[in-house]
């Protein structure tokens, strides 16, 4: 039976069920709810929460508990997910598993409270050093955040990598119907082949072959490898579309109601939806046909940021140059008017292109 | 009669640190204990970012975690969290450990996370070549106190196991040295009973170690013992700093 359920807290539950054994954070609206539940519930199954000095220790509990196998997560937003990014790199660098949770927040510095997209280009281009990716989901409803937490660790422990769950303020505070599924365990620690269990140096081995042999080539495949097996989206109304407008997470809601209000006016606009923005759905485009007008990035941003992901992925699979489009709305989700507004200025010819 | 003592099976390999540094007697010291406690496969060591980085494997063979620099306390935080039923040891530099990861070692201690940490204090940024550390003396001179340390504006030579002991719940801390035969002996104590007190779960346990670095002081081993025990030690007093366990 569907339950209604704040957006934190869904996130939290949904953990526990897929195996979450470890949480450390520290408070930051509007994520806090994430770890005040998960405070009380932690316990009460056995499991650990701590809560850290700050985000940055928050990480680094987590790379020890990860190290050994054990699924462990953190969440944060706005200048507390800053803090973050070091670990990541490190994370990345000794290939452990854990997950990472963004409830986007506007900024850049203490910003402010706003729902926000703003944070796209630290999600999916990373703020630490080096050379790494982190897998990104991108839900946008709270049935889907649940979903896609259930499979994060999953993802994390198949490419020993950290992975990232993209929310946003509205998202995390809001409340929708939703159902949860059965607690899951992951794998036994014990039944890893690769972690640290204070024998020696089986860790440092992915599959028989030693991590530091040949390191640059081995993380480029498994980037590689993910690039191509983890675009995940959702395509509406695009085969036939002479305007295909791309929106991940809240604002793909709004904006699909202003393709259906265009689509009754007789106006063929379709929606591209990244469920992962990291890989970002590239084979997506291929269903767009030849001759489309121009493509639209809608997004909570200031000055732009998706945009140059829809441009990359337009320009490697549509053909001829197609004009590429941008609606920023800042710190608020595209109401469907503002959408449906601006796409009819595009048809007119009234927009500038951003790529 | 001479006693031969045959090197611990998790030092087996050969190691990349100086002569006469005393990273070296801190990390026999820690793999005899382990080795003598039946630990020796069942610790994770987690290395910050210093000299001791020269130990990771296979330098040092037992399990090692390399951390960043300054958040071994919250790395070895996590371990424990990880594996309960394994030795959670952080081993740090003092600027690793009091400088840039002042509030991850303040704060695992203040918890009382049941973690041992060890933290090796030679007065200096050794792995960067000679930096002025909150440890440094006054008026001892490192390439970014050319002049000698002015502590008016850099503030006194830190004691952080003094501020730990003073957490209230947290069991044992000590300070020891490689100086001596006798010194090294009592150090090898310190570490034993520190590593004893995670076994037993008694919580926190602090050990640090007073200890030269030749190659920065640029000095022979003979002038750094001179030196620290005219300077460094009577500024740090030796011993057991608290032990709850008594
Ligand atoms: C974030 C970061 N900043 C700076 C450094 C460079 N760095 C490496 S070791 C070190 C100082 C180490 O001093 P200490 O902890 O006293 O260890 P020692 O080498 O003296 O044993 C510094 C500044 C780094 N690795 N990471
Ligand atoms: S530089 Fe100093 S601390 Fe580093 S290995 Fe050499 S003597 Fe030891
Ligand atoms: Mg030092």
């Amino acid at each position: 039976m569907k339950e209604l359920w704040k957006g934190n807290h869904a996130i939290a539950e949904a953990a526990m069920r897929a195996g979450c054994m470890f949480y450390a954070g520290y408070p930051i609206t509007p994520q806090t709810e994430v770890g005040e539940y998960l405070s009380g519930r932690m316990p009460e199954l056995g499991r650990k929460f701590i809560q850290a000095e700050n985000e940055m220790a928050a990480c680094y509990m987590l790379q020890g508990a990860g190290s050994t196998g054990m699924r462990c997560m953190t969440s944060s937003s706005g200048p507390g997910f800053a803090l973050k990014q070091e670990a990541i790199g490190y994370l990345c660098s000794n290939w452990i598993p854990t997950v990472f949770v963004n409830v986007i927040r506007w900024g850049p510095g203490l910003g402010s409270l706003d729902s926000a997209q703003t944070d796209y280009f630290q999600a999916t281009r990373g703020g630490g050093n080096g050379d790494y990716r982190l897998p990104v989901f991108a839900p946008n409803s709270i049935q889907e955040t649940i979903d896609l937490m259930y499979e994060a660790w999953d993802m994390a422990e198949k490419y020993r990598n950290p992975v990232m769950i993209l929310s946003e303020a509205a998202l995390g505070q809001m409340m929708e119907a939703v159902e949860f599924p059965e607690f899951k365990e992951g794998p036994k620690q014990s039944e890893m082949d690769w972690v640290w269990d204070g024998v020696g140096d089986r860790h440092s081995f992915n599959h028989g072959t030693p991590l530091y042999v040949d390191k640059p080539r081995r993380v480029r495949e498994k980037i590689e490898t993910m690039q191509e097996n983890e675009q995940r989206w959702e395509s509406y109304l695009v085969e036939d579309a002479d305007y295909v407008c791309v929106a991940y997470g809240l604002p793909s809601r709004t904006t699909r109601e202003a393709v259906d209000q265009l689509r009754a006016e007789g106006i063929k606009v379709g929606l591209i939806r990244p469920i992962m923005v990291w890989p970002f759905p590239f084979k997506a485009f291929a269903e767009i046909k030849k001759d489309v007008k121009g493509i639209i990035s809608i997004e909570t941003t200031d000055a732009g940021q998706v945009v140059e992901d829809v441009a990359l992925a337009t320009k490697k699979m549509v053909d001829g140059n197609v004009p590429v489009y941008g609606l920023y709305t800042a710190q608020k989700v595209v109401r469907p008017s503002e959408a449906v507004a601006f796409i009819k200025r595009v048809i007119a010819g009234e927009e500038k292109e951003v790529f | 009669m001479a006693v031969t003592k045959s090197v611990p099976r998790l030092l087996e390999n050969p190691h990349t640190l100086c002569p006469g540094c005393g990273h070296g007697i801190v990390f026999r010291l820690l793999a005899e204990v382990l080795e003598e406690e039946g630990y020796d496969q069942k610790t994770i060591l987690t290395l910050g970012v210093g000299c001791c980085c020269n130990m990771n494997p296979p330098a040092w063979k037992g399990d090692v975690i390399q951390t960043a620099h300054g958040r071994a306390g919250a790395t070895a935080t996590g371990v424990k969290v990880g594996r309960p039923d394994l030795l959670s040891i952080a081993y740090q530099g003092d600027g690793d450990a009091y400088v840039i990861g002042l509030a991850e070692t303040l704060n695992a201690a203040y918890r009382n996370e049941p973690i041992t940490v060890i933290t090796v204090l030679n007065n200096n940024f050794a792995m960067t070549g000679g930096q002025m550390s909150w440890t440094t003396m006054p008026g001892q001179v490192t390439v970014t106190s050319p002049n000698g340390r002015d502590c008016d504006i850099t503030g006194l030579p830190i004691k952080v196991p003094e501020i730990v002991a003073s957490f209230e719940n947290v069991n044992y801390v000590a300070r020891g040295t490689t100086i001596s035969a006798a010194e090294i002996n009592k150090l090898k104590k310190y570490i034993q009973t520190a590593v004893r007190n995670q076994i037993e779960g008694k919580g926190y346990s602090m050990v640090e170690v007073v200890s030269p670095c030749p190659t920065n002081w640029r000095k022979g081993v003979a002038d750094c013992a001179a030196w620290m025990n005219e300077e460094v030690i009577p500024y740090y007093p030796l011993g057991e700093l608290k032990n709850n366990n008594k």
